[in-house]
């Protein structure tokens, strides 16, 4: 397996690293809220954040649009590259996210299942959706590993992202198959294959920080055991973690989160594969300081990417999966080559 | 202290391990020999929990497959032959994951955590090279990480399988001294696999000979490791050819000291 190294030591990492990633967060945070097709000046959101509306198209912008806009970027942000982090270092790849394992396409395939055959749930608008997706996206997951088990005795993590990019193309192709017949439905379908977070609720984001808080605090709270398995699996169980109840508990808990996300935001790739590998750099790979970590970036990173999305062509917009694919493959292979020269 | 009842490992079709009994003693040495594919490795897999098998390991009386594994962490601990890791961890974080046992969900040891890593990282001459990432060591020195992260465990019981595989002639010396003297500290005791016939008879003060899953003969050293009981195993007079090996070998220099006095004079107190 390669072996990748950060080039700065980890050494130094602390509160008031966490307080500049924080402080950048809310820089950004503010950026993408005032800047857009329509600019509008920082005095002017902040007064209007603060309550003080006069009620004109200001308003109307940053309130109802904006905001929540916004806000579930950075939620959704944050919770991919967690998971990110979290995949990588369960598996100890560092080539495993949401999307090469194939759970996102699996939970992209639940909700174009959902929108397709018009799945509701009573009194919860969009519920039909979030469950397919969350569903398909723990199936994904049981499926990949069971079948990796099956195919390869000592579970290589290369057999799982093999299986995994397999399972991604046949969810694929059976995405454009329910396409071919959806009819009016095609447009809805095209959002979700290609992300897009421009219609966010208030609902959506109270749905993000909720799942957001309950599962990353599970996660957050595994950090050890991250770390051992990070190590090894092997090394994990003589040291004393319990394997399987906290591969099956971290397992679930991330299917959950990114069901939630591309229930809400669709697939949004390279996010949970690329910041988790910037944030090492800075933290190194301990996860008690890496997981933290990887929430200030993810969001920094996917509130700038939506905001180029937003901007760029203007008046036009741009699907944030495309920008995040552009941004993320190229970082992506800097990353790879950086990490090679120092391993030499 | 450790007993093994009708242990039996199969993978599919194939018995790697077949009906196999013993029993270990505290303060003893316990050294695993047989050809390759005997299951050495295989009954340390089932020891440490981490195969499936059939039949009863108890440990002090307890069956271990019943036991939780931060207990069974507690009482065992394990030293593999490969180790690789995919991160740049620093040693001392690999050293301190040995402590994992002794913490209670978020909450850590303490003192006595940041006590036994110290001891560990000393002991083993890990000190100088604590906050060195794990990518840039050695073979040799990575080896001597995990089992500095394995002292620090604090087991009961020390697994070991081929722990000097990747380890230099004095490494070699210097950690089977450590171990020999690590066992005889009471309530400890060291099961080890190793190839090297003529470390297995020089430091263990029992030995467990297996062939094709099965066991050969157990017992003290010099009761198993009999020119009968290798040819039996090995199918060719293993005993004379080493005999013969020796014969022309020249009384190798002292070894270089290189664990750090500080470790080896805490282990001696």
């Amino acid at each position: 397996m390669a072996k990748w190294q950060s080039k700065r030591p980890a050494e130094g990492f602390g509160i008031g690293q966490y307080l500049m990633l924080g402080a950048a967060v809310t820089v950004i945070f503010f950026l993408c809220i005032c800047a857009g097709s329509v600019s509008l000046p920082l005095k002017e959101t902040l007064r209007i954040l603060t309550g003080r509306s006069a009620g004109d198209l200001a308003d109307a912008i940053i309130l109802h649009v904006r905001l929540p806009r916004v806000l579930a970027t950075a939620l959704v942000g944050a919770s991919l590259s967690l998971c990110g982090a979290v995949m990588q270092g369960l598996l100890r790849n560092p080539l495993a996210d949401g999307a090469t394992l194939g759970v996102s396409s699996g939970a992209s395939l639940g909700a174009v299942l959902a929108i397709t055959f018009g799945v509701q749930i009573p009194g919860l608008p969009g519920g039909g959706i979030m469950f397919f997706a969350i569903m398909f996206s723990f199936l994904s997951l049981l499926l990949i590993l069971s079948l990796s088990y099956r195919l390869d005795y000592s579970f290589s993590t290369n057999t799982i992202i093999l299986v995994g990019v397999i399972f991604s193309m046949f969810c694929s192709s059976l995405i454009n198959l329910l396409m071919t017949f959806a009819g009016e439905k095609l447009q809805a379908i095209t959002f979700w294959t290609m992300g897009s977070l421009s219609g966010s609720t208030y609902g959506g984001v109270l749905t993000l920080w909720v799942a957001l808080t309950v599962c990353g605090g599970i996660l957050l709270c595994h950090a050890r055991e991250l770390n051992a398995f990070a190590v090894g699996e092997d090394n994990a169980r003589h040291i004393g973690v319990d394997v399987r109840r906290v591969k099956l508990m971290v397992l679930i808990v991330v299917s959950v989160l990114i069901g939630v996300c591309v229930s809400i935001g669709g697939t949004i790739a390279f996010v949970g594969l690329v910041i988790p590998h910037i944030t090492r750099m800075l933290t190194g790979p301990n996860h008690k300081k890496l997981l933290p970590a990887t929430l200030f970036l993810g969001a920094g990173f996917l509130m700038l990417a939506d905001l180029v999305s937003r901007v760029l062509l203007s008046p036009l917009e741009l699907p944030i999966g495309v920008v995040t694919s552009m941004v993320g493959s190229v970082m992506f292979v800097y990353i790879f080559y950086s990490s090679r020269k120092v391993g030499r | 202290m450790l007993q093994v009842e009708q242990l039996t490992v199969r993978y599919g079709p194939l018995t790697i391990v077949d009906r196999l009994s013993f029993a270990l003693e505290e303060g003893c040495w316990l050294m695993v020999v047989g050809p390759n594919g005997a299951g050495k490795s295989t009954l340390v897999g089932a020891i440490s929990q981490c195969i499936h098998y059939t039949g009863r390991i108890s440990f002090q009386g307890k069956d271990l497959a019943r036991l939780k594994p931060r207990e069974v962490a507690r009482n065992l601990g394990v030293l593999m032959q490969n180790h690789c890791v995919g991160y740049d961890f620093t040693v001392e974080e690999i050293v301190r994951l040995g402590r994992y046992a002794y913490g209670d969900g978020l909450m850590t040891g303490g003192k006595e955590d940041e006590q036994k890593v110290a001891e560990a990282l000393a002991l083993t001459g890990m000190e100088r090279l604590r906050k060195q990432k794990v990518t840039t060591l050695s073979g040799g020195e990575l080896q001597r990480t995990f089992l500095a992260q394995v002292l620090a465990q604090d087991p009961r019981l020390l697994i070991l399988d081929e722990p000097t595989t990747h380890l230099d002639q004095p490494y070699h010396k210097q950690v089977f001294e450590l171990i020999g003297r690590w066992v005889k500290q009471p309530g400890r005791a060291v099961l080890s696999v190793v190839h090297d016939l003529s470390l297995a008879s020089a430091y263990g003060t029992h030995a467990l000979l297996m062939e094709k899953g099965r066991k050969v003969a157990d017992g003290t050293v010099e009761e198993v490791l009999t020119p009968q009981h290798l040819w039996q195993a090995y199918g060719m007079d293993v005993h004379h050819w080493m005999c013969s090996l020796l014969g022309q070998w020249e009384k190798p220099q002292a070894a270089r000291p290189v664990f750090s006095q500080a470790g080896e004079r805490r282990l001696k107190q």
